[in-house]
């Protein structure tokens, strides 16, 4: 039902037209000095329910590609090469993006593919660019099911579902030894919605609670219309657990967090996804405090690189360029992340051959100001955890991992009054 | 699951924290399935938009303490603007539908439950939203069981609308007359009752009741353009399990639920909450099934 608003045949071949237009626009380059110009292509969500992430991702593609070509874009075998991308909209539809993908690889005769926003179409792009061999480097798909199919020729910049919140548990144990208590006599307490994001989040969970011996005392599934909690919350004050979990996008947060304070519920950790978009700094304030929350990048990580500098470089930088923006939300980031992760990939290849570059983009190892780059056999990265922030006095700080935290976690969390 | 009923049976004071959650929800279900009986039975218009109503009402709630008024005081306004918003949908849709068959006033009340959510949508946003009281709460057994004073209030509050429902239906001219076109709106025209009037005024008390909810709900859960769908099917299943015209039985019913899902909810999972219920509705409805067979097999 959501979906609805999504206009009418005739705007939408409107905005698609549109975009073409746009898209060949910035392609002009190409016919101009085409032996000196890559140029990637990226069917991605202009309009439909992903045209916010699309933007952002397509605009964290943009600044990269900018910011390379003004370092002086890419040497290969002694001759310079500009970036660019071509972009189509898929509509935020996953078969559009299968559709538009076998478009730019037959027609347009792209060979380097940049990935769509989300899990779903991403899902639907690796087959194609599988069938014709050719790479594709995407940074806004995590689901765990995306690096199960043995694709060959796709990469991930990102941290996938299934760690969002395990990194939690790691921080749980670490804590623990160093409160003198054994790992494997804490007691976790989650509930999860019953949606495929959330239960990949569940699994890696539960894994890593496993790798522990830790006990699970309450594992609840939450349907996606239950407003209510408070039977799942009356068994965790009955259990009082050591670590609390809950994901459930926006609603799920926003539940939990109030629920939990009226009902008085603490435990030494807390963690919750979906902190920030659920807004609970400015709705719970106090309640809110020490929660932990997880985020697949910050600006205050101390990562770098050569291109934008430190985290926190590329942060100002793209505010100073976007004036449209409040804050880099992480979807930018990583999408700047799979630029430069190509680029890296084709200084070492020198050769513009697909193959080559796959070969190349299999052995990536490189630090980025978004994170480590380093893919396992089934292309997710494997180097970049996932970022934990706190909410401490009404900020997001950055806690976990302790190597590239800004300050220490608040443990064990204090009831809020 | 064992586990967890082994709790209750050696703590038993949980049992009390379930109870009073229990009690809390079903109330704020009464609410929205006492107006769809009303309406159900008065004009047989199954509004599909039950819930949609509440959020609407949640959303005026939200909108009014926007503007500096406590949600309490917000009731009154939004129960106001309810009605007349029932009042509005009744001569515009309703009345169109009332007298044709079932399959026309279902597909016009689902339209208009489409229609809402989006425009809520488009007006508000897909965010989730919520309002505060600012009230605390109650802690009994030395902090063992708790409940916020808001859910007291809202208790308090749907007990008496429910009953002030009664009396009006039972006591006054108007209460008659919408008694009496439930019954046989023919008979009650050519007595002199003006129906029309009758099934205006069932209306947009309901869309008034559904408003009072919303804001209650968005004081004690969360509202959101598109959960309004979880009121509707729980008003269905209330007043489906206790039968249509039997008011005292729809906020027991309402209340009972509530305390099902609670137990359902501790010791087997969240998952199962309302699969319990929609189980327990189908069990209830095969009960009845056999019920009337046995009597008619009497009969012949």
């Amino acid at each position: 039902m959501q979906q609805h608003f999504q206009g009418s045949t005739m705007a939408r071949a409107l905005v698609l037209g549109a975009a073409i237009g746009v898209a060949t626009l910035a392609g002009t380059p190409s016919s101009a000095r085409a032996e000196d110009t890559i140029t990637l292509g990226s069917a991605i969500s202009i309009t439909g329910k992903y045209s916010q992430e699309g933007k952002n991702a397509s605009d964290g593609y943009n600044f990269a590609v900018k910011a390379i070509n003004d370092k002086g874009g890419v040497k290969i075998g002694g001759k310079t090469y500009k970036l660019a991308v071509k972009y189509y909209d898929d509509e935020s539809t996953p078969s559009r993006t299968a559709q538009l993908l076998e478009r730019i690889i037959n027609q347009d005769g792209i060979k380097y593919i940049l990935g769509p926003y989300g899990s779903g179409p991403t899902k639907a792009a690796a087959p194609v660019t599988e069938k014709y061999k050719i790479p594709m480097v995407e940074s806004e798909g995590a689901s765990r099911s995306l690096f199960t199919q043995g694709y060959r020729y796709m990469f991930a910049a990102l941290s996938t579902s299934d760690q969002y919140l395990s990194p939690l548990i790691d921080l749980a144990a670490e804590l623990a030894e160093k409160n003198g208590k054994k790992p494997g006599d804490l007691k976790i307490a989650m509930a999860f919605e019953n949606d495929p994001f959330s239960l990949d989040v569940r699994a890696g969970v539960v894994e890593t609670a496993k790798k522990y011996n830790m006990k699970i005392v309450v594992d609840d599934k939450m349907p996606r219309d239950l407003s209510d909690i408070s039977a799942t919350l009356t068994k965790i004050k009955a259990l009082k657990p050591d670590v609390i979990l809950f994901s459930g996008h926006t609603k799920g947060a926003t539940t939990a967090t109030r629920q939990m304070k009226e009902m008085g519920i603490n435990a030494p950790i807390i963690g919750v996804t979906h902190c920030e978009s659920a807004k609970l700094t400015s709705q719970f304030g106090a309640a809110a405090e020490g929660l932990l929350c997880p985020t697949q990048w910050a600006e205050t990580l101390k990562y770098k690189d050569d291109v934008f500098g430190t985290a926190m470089d590329y942060n100002k930088a793209f505010l100073a360029a976007h004036s449209e923006y409040k804050n880099v939300p992480y979807q930018v980031a990583q999408g700047s992340a799979a630029v430069e992760i190509w680029a890296d990939a084709f200084r070492r290849a020198q050769s513009l051959d697909p193959e080559k570059l796959r070969d190349a983009l299999a052995a990536t190892d490189m630090q980025t100001f978004y994170g480590n780059i380093k893919f396992s056999p089934e292309g997710n990265n494997i180097a970049k955890p996932m970022v934990l922030r706190q909410i401490q006095g009404g900020q997001y700080v950055v806690v976990a991992p302790t190597k590239y935290a800004a300050d220490p976690v608040v443990y064990p969390r204090k009831a809020p009054q | 699951m064992w586990d967890n009923l082994l709790i209750l049976v050696n703590a038993p004071v949980f049992n009390v924290q379930l109870l009073l959650n229990g009690l809390s929800v079903g109330a704020v279900f009464a609410l929205a399935a006492y107006g769809l009986a009303l309406v159900w039975g008065v004009t047989s218009v199954k509004n599909l938009a039950q819930g949609d109503f509440v959020m609407m009402g949640g959303y005026l709630g939200y909108e009014l303490s926007r503007h500096g008024v406590h949600p309490i005081a917000a009731i009154v306004p939004v129960a106001l603007l309810m009605f007349a918003y029932g009042w509005l949908i009744y001569k515009l849709i309703i009345r169109r539908v009332i007298q044709l068959d079932l399959f026309t006033s279902l597909l016009a009340t689902f339209g208009l439950a489409i229609t809402m959510q989006q425009v809520l949508n488009l007006v508000f946003g897909p965010d989730v939203r919520t309002l505060k009281s600012g009230f605390g709460r109650f802690e009994l057994f030395d902090g063992m069981v708790d409940i916020t004073q808001i859910r007291v209030i809202a208790f308090g509050l749907c007990i008496v609308l429910a009953v002030a429902m009664v009396l009006f239906l039972r006591n006054s001219r108007m209460g008659q007359a919408i008694r009496a076109t439930a019954q046989d709106p023919r008979a009650a025209r050519v007595l002199g009752v003006n129906t029309d009037l009758v099934y205006a005024l069932t209306f947009s008390i309901n869309s008034a009741i559904c408003g009072v909810a919303g804001v209650i709900i968005a004081m004690i859960w969360v509202i959101q353009p598109f959960y309004g769908i979880a009121y509707s099917v729980r008003a269905f299943v209330i007043v489906t399990a206790a039968g249509l015209g039997n008011f005292p039985a729809v906020i027991l019913t309402s209340l009972g639920l509530g305390v099902i899902e609670q137990y359902s909810g501790f010791i087997l999972g969240a998952q199962f909450q309302q699969a319990t219920v929609v189980g327990l509705l189908l069990v209830i409805l095969m009960w009845r099934q056999t019920l009337l067979r046995r009597h008619r097999l009497a009969l012949q």
